[in-house]
């Protein structure tokens, strides 16, 4: 019998004609998930699983950035065989903040490509505005919703073809 | 005849829990994650909400009791409690930590400390409230609780 998982996978790949290269049911959809709360972190990883995403969970954006060998130090693992398909990060956290993390993977050549979308509690608009402008891909009010991770997931893998 | 009954109560329990405000959407939201293979994700993140929870409350709590306020941090921690209550669906607590942080914002020490009380208190019972109801959860057995009516 197929999960939900599963079903959603096939009529995405159907509805999308998701190409050869890209995303494709065999592949899994990575994302990687930055949050300081832990309640947060345990809900957006079961967000995430339920929507068939593979899921890595950081309590921080340093932790993001040695995930993905941005710390400046080297990585014997060569991270090129990294596939991330989407980086979801908390905004206020301390430390790094995910504007600041948001910052640092644009400013990467490995990584800029990969969508961010940011997550906040806080609707202010001039932060909001701050965000876009520097490439995030959207900027989501908590608490996150299943609809919420549904259509992103949606729109990032639609946008593929690209 | 036991487990229609307990089911029964369960519904009761949990209805009662949404009409008297203490829980709002979000916490069916949780409810819609749970599946056969994670049949206790609820309790499981009301259970980390509490063990976040007490440690904020002691933080805030020390963070009162200094001759200065510092309503910065004061307000940082306030930040991360009302968002772990709201990730939860804890109405109420929600609801008293944006007042707590507006008194931060203005500077008011009695204020905050005044709604300190307030939000323990109402914290206090909504654990107590929670615990109440995945006791008999539990009771009840594994049973539809994925399947709540919307």
């Amino acid at each position: 019998m197929a999960t939900a998982g599963e079903i959603l996978r096939r009529s995405l790949t159907d509805e999308v004609g998701v190409s050869k290269g890209s995303v494709s049911g065999s592949e899994e959809f990575h994302v990687l998930a930055v949050d300081d709360s832990f309640v947060d972190r345990k809900v957006i990883e079961r967000l995430l699983k339920i929507s068939s995403c593979k899921v890595t969970v950081v309590e921080s954006g340093s932790r993001a950035l040695q995930y993905l060998g941005l710390d400046g130090e080297k990585s014997s693992v060569g991270f090129n065989d990294l596939k991330i398909n989407l980086i979801m990060t908390d905004y206020s956290m301390p430390g790094m903040t995910g504007y600041e993390l948001l910052k640092k993977i644009k400013e990467s050549s490995a990584f800029r490509e990969i969508p961010v979308v940011i997550m906040s509690s806080e609707n202010i608009l001039t932060r909001i505005d701050r965000c876009l402008e520097e490439g995030a891909e959207e900027y989501i009010i908590k608490p996150v919703k299943l609809s919420d991770v549904k259509r992103i997931k949606d729109v990032i893998m639609g946008g593929d073809g690209k | 005849m036991e487990r229609t009954r307990l089911r029964r109560q369960v519904a009761l329990t949990r209805q009662s829990l949404f009409d008297q405000g203490f829980l709002d959407e979000q916490f069916i939201q949780l409810e819609d994650l749970q599946d056969d293979a994670n049949p206790n994700f609820v309790e499981e993140v009301v259970t980390l909400y509490y063990r976040d929870s007490a440690r904020l409350i002691t933080n805030i709590e020390k963070a009162l009791e200094k001759n200065s306020l510092d309503f910065n941090k004061l307000d940082g921690f306030m930040h991360q409690f009302k968002g772990s209550s709201s990730s939860i669906g804890a109405k109420k607590v929600k609801a008293e930590c944006t007042l707590f942080r507006e008194y931060c914002r203005a500077g008011n020490g009695e204020g905050c400390t005044r709604t300190f009380q307030q939000i323990k208190k109402e914290y206090a019972t909504l654990k107590r409230k929670l615990e109440a109801y995945f006791q008999v959860v539990r009771q009840a057995g594994p049973a539809e609780t994925a399947c709540w009516p919307k």
